[in-house]
């Protein structure tokens, strides 16, 4: 059923004749699809300039002495590893990209509601992006991405107010982003989708962009007042002026905990649509995975105080912020669980997503499993501002958050350019990563136990052999992320033509052609079934039809 | 393996409590993380599409299945909660009686004073089998006091006092770690704790040694610590009563323009607003930099403040005297 060259038409061929006029057509486009192609190549290099940054960090740490560079300039380091990481990678990586391609496709629909506005929340990124990058090259920022008061606000003399502005900026890009997304899934969804039909991809961006939309003013509002108190003394947060340290803590983890999820929901998304597709089954337990999305989002606007259990916050409220993060243990649970049983009675196959797939699985477990010591109050004490925590929140970030958008970018990369990707070197790539990802943040938790602070830029020496372990797996990691840069862009020339649907997966975005036509489908599709509506004898046909010679 | 450890000292009584929790967590984490991974396995090695097995029939929900796996972790979750959540009451509430050393912390060093006047800097000495409580605060950003072998840590604040308590049970030197980023030299805001038996304690408490103050100067000019201390920063607290002229109106009779002190600190204080307030550290600091912040019933708005006039240093001496003053009472 191969196609033996691409359509006639699609939305990444124009008729531009000169250059000027393609350029145009990119950056004044307003299909959602061209967009997600901006937000790829732009999110991919903010990726590698905070990859840079860690690998900085990473290097300094193999002697415990500060002899690669100065305190300072470590400081910036890791800094601008954070701020670069959460707000321009991790935050928008997989809606943007993803969620932007995908969101209209999915339901069926031409176009966000706004597209206009889709392409504004792209340059508000790109200047939020560019006031971040100025900063850095104008001397940096040392507060660390948390931007602790008053450290931030009156003692730092590093470029504090630009990045901030910076952030602020790219808030607004969050903010527009989930907006669209909210309407869009209201308002524009094909004849006969209901919601309970809806793939679970668009289940999780809509809990994600409840968040984007409550939580991003909120982290707004906080660094705006950082820069009134930096640039006109007025006392916010500093004591010295009258104000409350702790202010700053609790509106910065009212967004940032919140944030977390919107880093992680759209990740398990993604997961939901990846079992499914490669075990040939229906997902298992479909409303109970929708719900616990939801139920994530309610549930991470109450938990922001465990961030905070030795700040100095009252006794009882710790504990509150504890049984409620407790709570959040169980929705991630379930669906752990519900994608373990989707497995069952499946035709699994080790196709690339699917082994991206699986390693996020086990990754967010120990991940999940880890957030819980972090939530217990008692060991809390002791583990937090350690690399107990920094392990914790890279196996919940990179392990689940990259994990779910590589595979994600190798599910649909035969959608988003009709051709095929290297399965041989996508697979050998999703190995290094999980491997060399392990080899770094696992050897971290046991550095955290022992006391090892995070943000120590000289150390004592009983801790060397585990941070050279971490960094060791650092390299692997950092080649697991270079092969797919070099696969991913020779299949652009010579990949195989993919066809529309080259996973045999349901999902109206495989209905339409590979790459889609700028105006997605040719008319309007009529939805008559439930999401992953795979046969009951789906899998046993997958199985009989599989020969010695074919995928795995 | 003294070079390369794999688990931190357990040095006070917190620290075998908070392990035998961890050791918890970490049994049933393997529980999920142990079994979890080869039931996946398991499963997709043997409904790989390549393996001829039974797959009619496949299930896509049972609502017996998800309440299983819904209530079983909430139960474990709720365990470790109030296992933890009790715990956590522990360690946050210091007994009645314990050893009070005053913690200043700056950019970049922390600063103790003991009560007998013994001044240290990026260490601190403490008894072993006494409950020592730390009264911090800090004269810049946040702060973190954080002793891995003791398994405490409190974050330092500027502009109020954060208490933190711990009883060390085995003599050695352990790490001090300052915890939260507060800045260039962050990890050079380090130190020793030194645990000793309660006699080498009050020998090293008596040795004399340099007065060295906050701002890391050594001051000559003072007296250094005699060998029989009687309560020198209670002492220094009522020089400064003195010389600051509070006790013009803190009459200690009563009667005066303001409260007597006496007796003030630990009790409940009623005030001209109908609320009441524990007279605690933070109590105390609040009423001398910002008087008019809590006004006792009775009394009238007119202290001044003294924010600016004293330094931090000076405002532990003078909280300790007024705390000296409670004692006389029992």
């Amino acid at each position: 059923m191969a196609t033996l060259s691409l359509p006639q038409s699609s939305y990444i061929r124009d008729n531009s004749r000169t250059f000027t006029e393609w350029l145009k057509s990119w950056l004044l486009t307003v299909d959602h699809k061209r967009i997600a192609i901006l937000y790829l190549l732009s999110i991919n290099f903010f990726f590698l300039l905070g990859g840079l940054a860690a690998t900085l960090v990473r290097v300094e740490l193999i002697t415990p002495q500060g002899d690669l560079m100065s305190s300072d300039v470590y400081n910036r380091a890791f800094t601008l590893h954070g701020v670069i990481m959460v707000f321009f990678f991790l935050i928008p990586s997989i809606p943007a990209v993803l969620g932007n391609f995908l969101v209209p496709l999915m339901i069926g629909a031409r176009d966000l509601a706004f597209p206009r506005l889709n392409l504004l929340s792209w340059y508000l990124y790109m200047i939020g992006g560019l006031f971040a990058l100025i900063a850095a090259v104008f001397g940096g920022v040392d507060t660390g991405w948390t931007f602790y008061t008053p450290f931030s606000s009156t003692y730092s003399n590093s470029n504090v107010v630009m990045t901030i502005t910076g952030a602020f900026i790219m808030g607004f890009s969050s903010i527009l982003t989930g907006l669209n997304f909210i309407v869009t899934i209201h308002k524009m969804r094909a004849p006969g989708l209901t919601w309970f039909r809806l793939p679970l991809f668009i289940w999780a961006n809509y809990a994600t962009s409840i968040i984007q939309i409550l939580a991003t003013p909120v982290l707004g509002i906080a660094l705006l007042l950082v820069v009134v108190e930096r640039l006109w003394g007025v006392g916010i947060y500093d004591p010295a002026l009258g104000g409350d340290p702790l202010l700053f803590q609790h509106l910065f983890w009212f967004y940032s905990h919140p944030a977390v999820y919107i880093m992680i929901l759209p990740a398990m998304g993604v997961i939901s649509e990846l079992i499914s597709t490669f075990s040939r089954k229906r997902i298992f337990g479909y409303e109970f995975i929708a719900f616990s999305s939801i139920a994530i989002a309610i549930l991470g606007f109450l938990v922001w105080g465990h961030h905070m259990f030795v700040s100095s916050q009252s006794v009882y409220a710790g504990l509150i912020f504890s049984f409620i993060t407790m709570l959040v243990a169980i929705p991630s649970a379930i669906k752990v669980f519900n994608w373990t049983a989707t497995l069952y009675k499946g035709s699994i196959s080790y196709r690339t997503p699917m082994l991206y797939a699986l390693g996020f699985i086990g990754l967010f477990v120990i991940g999940g499993l880890t957030g819980i010591f972090l939530g217990v109050t008692a060991v809390d004490l002791h583990v937090t501002d350690t690399y107990f925590v920094v392990a914790h929140f890279h196996y919940v970030m990179v392990g689940g958050t990259i994990m779910a958008y590589l595979g994600g970018i190798h599910f649909w990369w035969p959608k988003m350019t009709g051709r095929m990707y290297n399965e041989t070197w996508g697979s050998i790539a999703a190995l290094i990563i999980f491997v060399g990802f392990n080899m770094t943040f696992f050897p971290q938790f046991i550095l955290g136990y022992l006391g090892m602070p995070r943000r120590y830029h000289v150390y004592p020496p009983e801790f060397q052999v585990l941070h050279v372990m971490s960094t060791a797996g650092a390299s692997i990691l950092a080649i697991g992320f270079i092969v797919p840069l070099i696969y991913l862009g020779i299949s652009l020339r010579k990949g195989r033509i993919a066809g529309d649907n080259p996973w045999g997966a349901t999902g109206l975005e495989w209905k339409t052609s590979s790459p889609p036509p700028t105006y997605n489908f040719d008319k309007t599709p009529i939805v008559t079934e439930e999401a992953y509506a795979y046969p009951p004898e789906a899998a046993e046909r997958d199985a009989a039809s599989w020969r010695p010679g074919s995928p795995l | 393996m003294r070079d390369f450890p794999l688990f931190p000292d357990q040095a006070s009584t917190f620290a075998t409590q908070v392990d035998q929790l961890y050791f918890f967590l970490v049994a049933l984490s393997l529980i999920f993380a142990g079994v979890l991974p080869f039931v996946i396995l398991y499963l997709i090695v043997r409904y790989h599409r390549s393996q001829k097995v039974d797959r009619s029939n496949p299930v896509n929900s049972n609502l017996k299945l998800e309440l299983t796996w819904t209530i079983i972790p909430l139960i474990l979750v709720m365990l470790v909660f109030f296992w933890g959540a009790f715990l956590y009451v522990q360690i946050r509430t210091p007994p009645m009686r314990t050893l009070d050393v005053y913690v200043i912390g700056k950019q970049w060093m922390w600063h103790v004073q003991h009560p007998n006047g013994k001044r240290e800097n990026n260490e601190l000495h403490v008894p072993i089998g006494q409950p020592v409580k730390l009264i911090m605060t800090s004269q810049d950003v946040i702060h973190s006091f954080y002793i891995p072998a003791f398994r405490v840590k409190q974050d330092v604040l500027p502009g109020r006092y954060t208490v933190m308590w711990f009883q060390a049970t085995k003599p050695g030197e352990y790490h001090l770690f300052c915890a939260e980023y507060c800045g260039t030299e962050h990890s050079l805001m380090i130190g020793r704790v030194v645990a000793l038996p309660l006699a080498d304690y009050e020998r090293w408490l008596a040795t004399p040694g340099p007065v060295i103050l906050p701002d890391g100067s050594i001051d000559t000019g003072r007296p250094t610590v005699v060998a029989s201390p009687g309560d020198p920063m209670a002492a220094a607290g009522a020089q400064l009563f003195t010389n600051l002229g509070c006790a013009g109106c803190h009459a200690m009779a009563g009667g005066g323009v303001g409260p007597s002190l006496k007796g003030l600190y630990g009790a409940t204080e009623k005030l001209n607003d109908g609320s009441t307030v524990t007279a605690d550290e933070n109590y105390l600091r609040e009423s001398i930099l910002n008087p008019t912040a809590k006004i006792v019933a009775g009394y009238a708005p007119v202290m001044p403040s003294y924010q600016g006039q004293i330094s931090e240093d000076q405002l532990n001496q003078l909280i300790a005297y007024i705390k000296s003053l409670a004692d006389t009472g029992n």
